[in-house]
Parts: C-alpha cells; structure tokens; sequence
C-alpha cells in the first residue's frame, strides 16, 4: 500500500507515452552498479498495525497526563485553548507552504501579519519576523544580526550567565567559523551586573534573558545599566524573553533592548518532547533590513483591496544566496499561527490572567517548600515562574523517589552548574492546582529524609 | 472578498478564554515599575476567532485541495494518520527534560528513525537534531569545516556550489564563516567537469551538490565528481531537498558523498505547515560520525545502571557525539515531525518507498513530455522527480512566466516554483510528485496548453490574471517601499 493514485495500467500508458518500456528505463542516469539497491527495512505495516505499534511505544514514556508534573527549564506546560489544535488542523493550513504565491495564500500571510503585530506588542518593539525553529536558534541569529549591523567589525559577545545553557550552546555551535571572542557566562551563577565590566568597543552584543534561566527577575535598574552600558559603547541590547511572563513584566522594548527574541513554546504548543518549538525575533525598526527569516507586509491588490506578500525578501537566501542575512528558509509557520490563535484566544485579559497565575501558585510552592525542613530557596530574588530549591539529598535521588510517587520533580540544576547537586529547580504554571502543589509538598517532606 | 484583522474586531470586555480561579494567597508581585501598564492584544471570543481563523483558512490553497507542483518543494498528500500519531498523548505530553528511563517509547522512535535514515541513504550515522533543510546544510557544512581543522587542514575556506543550487547553499556556506565559489553548469545540466577541476585545490573544504539537481537531472558524473572533490582533499555535501526521486532507487552514501540532509517535510511526508516546521536530519559517513550534532539516540543491552533496564533488555539514551560541532538547536529535533515520518517508513517499507520515488519520476517525465511542445524544456532528457520548462511562449513576447502562473491559479492549481533556478530564462520549476494521478496530470498539462492559447489570442487576461482567487494580483514593490510589517491602531483598512 502506498498513496500512490496510478493504478498499473495508467502507468503502462504515461511509459508508452514517455517512450520508454519500463519504469526502470527512467533510472538509466544512475550508475548501474548502484541501481536500485536493497533497503533493509522492517516489513510494512497496515493504518491498524502502525497505531498499535505507535500506541504501544508512546505508552513506553511516563506522559504529564498521568503524572505530575514540575518541570520546566525552557519547555513549559500552559493550558492550551481547544481552539488552537482545531484551527492548526484547518487542511488549509497545514498543507500549504511557504506563501510564494500571495493571491492564493491570505489566509497564512494575514495570520503571520496579526502573528507579527501581537510579537511587537507583547515584546514593546517595532518590526517582528514570521519565526525561528527556536528560542535558541533565535538567539543566534540576534548574534549574527548584531554583527552585521556592526559591518563585521566588532568581534565580541557578552553572554549573560544566566542565559538557558543550550542557548549559550547553539550560539556558540552557530558562529565557530567567526573568530568571535564569547565572554561573560564562565560561572553559571555569576552576577549579571558585572557584565557591564566586560562590554567595550568591540563589543556587537550583550545578551540576557528574562526571567533568567533560574527563574529569577533582574532589577528593572541593572536592565536599564547594562542597556546603557552596552548603547554607549555602540552595541546592541538583546533580550530572550519568557513571552508568558510578558502577560505581566515590563516589555524589553521599554528597557532599551534592540532584538528581542525567545522560545514561544509556551503560546499554545505542546511539549513534544522539545520540538517543534516557535522562535520569535524582534527588534527595531532601523534594523529591519539586517533580519533574518520571512517577513509579511501589507500592500494591496489591483483593485486597491487590502491584501499580504512575503516582503524585504532581497534579505533572504532566494534572492541575495551567500549575501543573505541568514540562510533560513523552512521556519516554524504553523506553529506561530498557533501562538497568534493562542495570544487572540487569551487576549488583553487571558495573558495576564495567565502570568498572574503562574506568579501566584509558584510563590506559594515556594514558600511551602522553603518552609519544609531541610529544604530552602536558593536565591532571594523575585521570581516570576521557576525557583530554585536547596534539597536535603541529592537531587537525582529526591527526583526518583518523586517519580515512585507519580511525579516528575523539577530540573536538576547540578546537570548544568557544578556543585549544585542538590538543588532542583521547580516550575509551576496555571495547569499546576493547589491540590498538585500540597501534593509536591507533601511528597517532598516524605522523600527528604 | 477580505477579511477583517484580528484586531479589528475587537471588543472591550470579550474574552475566549476559560482559565482556573486563583486558589492560592496572592504573592506580592514586583515593585509597580517592573510590570507592564497595558497589553495591547484583541479581545475577541471563542466564537470570533474560530470564524475569524476558519475564514482565513478558506483564502488558503493547499496539497489537500489540489495539485500543488511547487518544484524542489515535494508537496506530496500528507497521510492523516501521521496526524493521529503525533498526537498521541504519550507522546505529545512528555518533556524533552524528563529522565531518560521515562522516554523510552520516544527514544526508541527516534533511535528506529535514525536507523531507518541511515539504510535508506546509505549514512553511518544520522543526527535528527537539525531543524530544517537549510538548518542542516549549516550543520553539514559545519561538520566538514570541524573534520578537516582536525586533520590540521586549516587553511581549507571554500565551499564549492554549482550554479543551479538552492539558495540556501551558498548562504548556509556564508553563515559557516567560509566562502563560496559558484561552479558553472554543463551543456546536458550537469556540473562542468572542467570548471570543477579548475576549482579544487587544498583550499577547498568541499562541494555541495544537489543530486537530483534543481533541472530535476541525475548527474551523469556524480561518481565522478565525488571522486575528483576526494582527491583533492574535499568532502561532497548532498542536499538532500530532491530525495524523493531516489528512495530505492540509489543510496547517496554508495555514490560517493561523505554528508547529507533528509527533509522529512519534503521526503517523508510531514505536512509543510505554510512555511513549517520540517525537520532536516543529517547522515553522514563513519569518519564523520563523532562532529554530528546532537545529542542523538544510542541504543545499549542492559543491564543499564542510567535506566535501570535489566540483563537482556534493550534499552535507549542520549549522547552528545565526541567532537560533536555542538547542539544546532535547543534539544533533540523536531519530535512531533520525527513521529510522522517514521510512520510513513513504517507503512510503505522498502517497496513502497520504492514505488513512490518511481511514480515520482514517472509523473514528471510524464507532464513534461505533455507540455514540451508548447513550452520549451531546455535540457531534454529523462528528468527525475522534476523539470524545468520555460515560460516563454512563441507569439507571445510579453508573456512572462509569472503570468502563466498566476493563470494557472484560475485554472485551480497551484503554480510551479518561479524564476529558479536561475540558470534558466523565465523558469517554471515544475514538481508533480507521486501523489498526483494520470487525470491530474492531464488536467494541469491541458491547463498550460490553454493558458498557452490564451497568451497568443489576449494575452490580457494572463496579465491580469488571478481572476478567481480570493484577492487580485498584489502590489509586492509598494509592500517593500513603503514596508508596513504589523498592525497599529486607527490604522484604517
């Protein structure tokens, strides 16, 4: 079985016409010592077999429907409108591509225009783009960004430490072939306002993320320091933000950040086990011509309708080739259509309901956990939705008595900072209940000791 | 026939969303300065935005509602149990953080993939981290780069790229920090052997060819070129954006490339979401296993002290590949997309992967001995999954390829790829795939057979054309000279 529609006699037919015998004559450009090699693969499997087969395998995996859960550390669980999983299967939608064709594709092209518009307005900055494969990838591609807007003149990144590991990871897998000079995450735990220390004339960039990897909300004042710290010596600001957390912060446009990107995981998509996530990215406007990814602009049609193309494509990799601001193509579209269902079906209202949520359900965990013996906060800082926790064990162990209990602990943070072994950092959201947060508690006080 | 922005239809108050009342004492929040004085968003109900996104959808076009030929895209039928199977909640429910003893159902899919990827290209080892087509050519460009610094070849900065190659290559190879130097295409659409050999010195990290190549033509010399780029020191990066053609048909790994990526959106089926997300996983050969990204899926015999699984038992985990190029994205690849694509494997094994590549090539060979009379095919020999005709037609000089697509758009099919490659005037790129019958065929072949008549009796009406879709033909120099990238208030229609 296959879905293909020829049936054989078709098939003869379309050959006689070609003027070839048989189908096997269409291959001739293949050496023939490599035609038609055997493939090794399990026998075929019927619509019946292969869901057995997938169900089997799925139920191999302890999934958050039948577990607690309270873990976070970049991939969050947020309640998810039914909507958005209904409009995501519109055929329409899932099965178009990239909209080269705008007369035919207004429906994507509108969307990822409302997409655009609610990430400039969640984030306080002017131009947005139509998405990244991720927050990390995202945050890259703010790298590189910076680093053309300096002419490639300047040589140097500050990192925050406090930036989600694999972040600091991906920008450094990004850019090995630059000769760039990464400096300020050597301690994962180090002070963001040193940072300040470190940026000079070379300097393209200074990167944080709010609310931190930890967790943890940076004074509004060392936010408006480092900004300008790094404006005067002629780099940019750039911020990764948790976009939940939006619902309730102050946005980065209005504390000086350039390019604000972020993982948009959290507006609408599920888990998936890390993929596919939403990178957004936006910054000013007088950059815009040094961004990266699609972007949509409106415009109208030959009867002066309202209408939406892929524009400032001169940009991108089909046109410019190695000129390109980016080699992106393939990006995340229907997952930012998801975040644009997921931001309309909040609204003004919901996404602040949201964050409120979050902020208040995680700061009673907290508060009841730091009141357990043997187990304390980390750090006294405000948090918005993650806190990290001193465990009176190895946090490993207290994560596997949990699991025992049917829940999944938080983040070991010793797998990230050293010496940090029993520390494990929670996440609690608006699906986490009072009754689930007593019942982490209570578990945590049984597995202490 | 336009629908309102989101936005616009906004009501104070209006709200579509169901959230728990708050169960807990409220904490304080931050000092006043920390938190935002307004959010901008709509406030809309359920009701509003289901319309709203349902009646955007029916201004869409897409593989479900008919032909859709975009070439070097392979918008093939995606399979609706593939949706059914990646939602499934055991799967869609687990966090990429979880430890590794409660993911084995995802581990082992992903661990089945990589290995089913490996036999049908021919690769030692497959990363699926990457995350799309492009995101896996850096990736593959990356690992060369990283190989051959290792091997203390590092004055070696210059990628080699055919004329006809994607966009993306190039780019990819500027991203990766070395230079690309375009190599010139021959008299058949195979690379010129000369020029190549002109090229290849000890600065060369290596070439990327796309094989199928973006004519829809199988490199006559494709072992050949391998061998000349090996010689000279250099790696062959495949891309991989035209396997479909070649599923059964040839391993890439047996001809000679060292690296390639998959498009699992393209190759495997998983739908292309208006824009994505795909998935590009990368193959490559032994020597180059240990710079893949990753981490990837390692298959161990218990019994595991990680896991826990006992004497006899298989068990599945994570590692990080020894001179790994580092992690290309945030965790482990597009999973959702992954679960897809094995599903598809699974369902057509090996014959069936066959028969897709050679209905694939049979439907294109078939549509472009329909249409060569009236649109001329400059390189005339038995393509694969695609061709390239030329959108000129005689008795028509103002008639531009343009024109016939948007034509073709009233005549309910979605146009080829336009104006690429670029080695060819006025290029319709034109990809039917195998998931499009004889009778469709037929239809689009007559379609351009009319639209050909059209353009020599009123050429008006191409010119004109999108009659039937939803808006008319669209200002794209106006979106790029006067750029309005989002919506403001009072903004006005």
């Amino acid at each position: 079985m296959t879905y293909v529609l020829n049936t054989e006699r078709e098939r003869r037919e379309m050959l006689r016409r070609i003027g070839v015998e048989k189908v096997e004559d269409l291959f001739q450009d293949v050496p023939a010592e490599h035609r038609f090699p055997d493939l090794e693969l399990p026998p075929p499997v019927s619509e019946v077999e292969i869901l057995q087969e997938l169900r089997f395998l799925s139920e191999q995996n302890a999934d958050l429907d039948h577990y607690l859960c309270f873990l976070g550390a970049g991939a969050y669980r947020h309640y998810i409108p039914s909507v958005v999983d209904h409009i995501l299967s519109r055929s329409e939608f899932y099965t178009a591509y990239t909209p080269y064709q705008p007369e035919i594709s207004q429906g994507t092209l509108q969307a990822i225009f409302e997409y655009q518009t609610m990430i400039c307005e969640l984030t306080g900055m002017e131009v947005s783009n139509a998405s990244h494969y991720d927050g990390a990838t995202a945050m890259a591609e703010a790298v590189i960004m910076a680093l053309n807007v300096a002419r490639l003149k300047r040589k140097k990144v500050v990192l925050a430490p406090s930036i989600h590991p694999e972040y600091r990871e991906v920008v450094r897998t990004y850019t090995q072939g630059m000769n760039l000079t990464i400096v300020g995450d050597e301690d994962p735990r180090g002070d963001l306002a040193a940072l300040k220390g470190l940026v000079d004339g070379e300097t393209a960039c200074l990167i944080v993320q709010v609310p931190d990897f930890f967790g943890r909300i940076p004074s509004l004042a060392v936010l408006r320091e480092l900004a300008d710290a790094v404006h005067g010596a002629g780099g940019l600001f750039v911020v990764s933000v948790d976009p939940i957390s939006l619902g309730l912060l102050t946005p980065p446009g209005e504390y000086g950040a350039d390019i604000v990107t972020g993982e948009g995981q959290a507006l609408g998509a599920p888990l998936n086990f890390g993929g596919p996530y939403l990178g957004f990215f936006a910054c000013r406007e007088e950059y815009v011509r040094r961004m990266a990814g699609r972007l949509v602009g409106q415009t109208v049609d030959a009867e002066g309708r309202r209408g939406f193309v892929l524009t400032l494509s001169t940009r991108e990799q089909h046109i410019r080739r190695e000129k390109a601001t980016s080699n992106i193509c393939t990006n995340q579209g229907l997952v930012a259509l998801g975040a644009a269902v997921y931001l309309a079906t909040l609204g003004k209202h919901g996404l602040r309901r949201v964050a409120e949520l979050c902020y208040h359900r995680a700061h009673y965990a907290a508060q009841r956990i730091a009141a357990l013996p043997g187990y304390s906060l980390l750090d006294d800082q405000p948090f918005f939705k993650e806190f990290v926790v001193r465990c009176p064990r190895p946090a490993r162990e207290i994560n596997e008595d949990l699991l025992d209990l049917g829940i999944i602990g938080g983040f070991e943070v010793g797998n990230v900072c050293p010496g940090l072994d029993d520390c494990l950092m929670f996440c609690v959201t608006e699906v986490n209940s009072r009754d689930e947060i007593d019942e982490l508690v209570e578990a945590l006080e049984e597995v202490g000791s | 026939m336009t629908e309102p922005l989101i936005f616009e239809l906004s009501s104070p108050g209006r709200c579509a969303c169901f959230l728990p009342d708050l169960d807990v004492p409220e904490a304080d929040l931050p000092p006043a300065e920390w938190l935002r004085k307004d959010l901008p968003l709509p406030e809309v109900g359920e009701a509003d935005v289901v319309r709203h996104y349902v009646r955007l959808s029916q201004l869409n076009y897409g593989v479900d509602i008919g032909m859709y030929p975009l070439g070097s895209c392979t918008m093939k039928y995606n399979p609706k149990v593939n949706e059914v199977a990646c939602r499934l909640p055991g799967f869609a429910q687990t966090h990429p953080y979880q430890h590794e003893s409660t993911v084995q159902g995802n581990l082992a899919l992903m661990y089945e993939l990589q290995e089913m990827l490996k036999e049908i290209a021919g690769f030692d080892a497959v990363s699926l981290q990457p995350a799309a087509g492009a995101h896996g050519e850096l990736t593959g460009i990356l690992i060369m780069r990283k190989y051959l610094h290792d091997q203390g070849e590092v004055q070696r900065n210059k990628v080699l790229v055919p004329d006809s190659a994607h966009g993306t290559n190039p780019a990819s190879t500027s991203m990766s920090g070395l230079q690309v130097v375009e190599i010139k295409s021959d008299a058949r659409g195979n690379v010129d052997l000369e020029d190549l050999k002109a090229h290849l010195d000890d600065t060369v990290v290596g070439l990327m060819l796309t094989n199928p190549n973006t004519l829809g033509l199988f490199d006559e010399h494709v072992e050949e070129i391998c061998r000349l780029v090996h010689e000279a020191g250099g790696l062959v990066y495949a891309d991989g954006a035209n396997l479909n053609a070649l599923l059964g048909i040839a391993k890439m790994g047996d001809l000679g490339f060292d690296v390639m990526h998959f498009n699992l959106h393209k190759t495997f089926s998983t739908p292309h979401g208006g824009g994505g997300p795909g998935a590009g996983p990368v193959g490559v050969v032994a020597k180059l296993a240990p710079y893949l990204p990753g981490p990837i899926v390692e298959m161990r015999e218990g019994p595991c002290e990680a896991c826990g699984s006992e004497e006899g038992e298989l068990c599945f985990h994570l590692v990080m590949p020894e001179r790994s190029i580092g992690r290309v994205k945030s965790f482990y690849g597009h999973f959702a997309v992954m679960v897809r694509a094995y599903t598809y494997i699974r369902m057509l094994g090996a014959a069936g992967l066959r028969e897709v590549s050679e209905n694939a090539v049979l439907n294109a060979n078939y549509l472009r001995v329909l249409i060569k009379d009236t649109y001329p095919v400059p390189y005339d020999r038995i393509c694969m999954h695609e061709f390239v005709a030329e959108g000129r037609i005689e008795g028509a000089p103002d008639v531009r390829a343009l024109d016939i697509s948007k034509r073709l758009i009233d005549y309910g099919f979605h146009p080829p790829t336009n104006y690429f490659p670029l080695i060819v005037p006025e290029a319709l790129m034109i990809e039917p795939t195998e998931t499009e019958s004889k009778d469709t065929l037929e239809a689009f072949a007559y379609a351009l057979l009319k639209i050909a008549e059209e353009a020599r009796t009123n050429p008006q009406v191409l010119h004109e054309a999108p009659h039937n879709a939803p808006v008319r033909r669209l200002d794209e120099v106006r979106a790029a000279r006067q750029p309005i990238l989002r919506w403001k208030p009072g903004a006005g229609q």
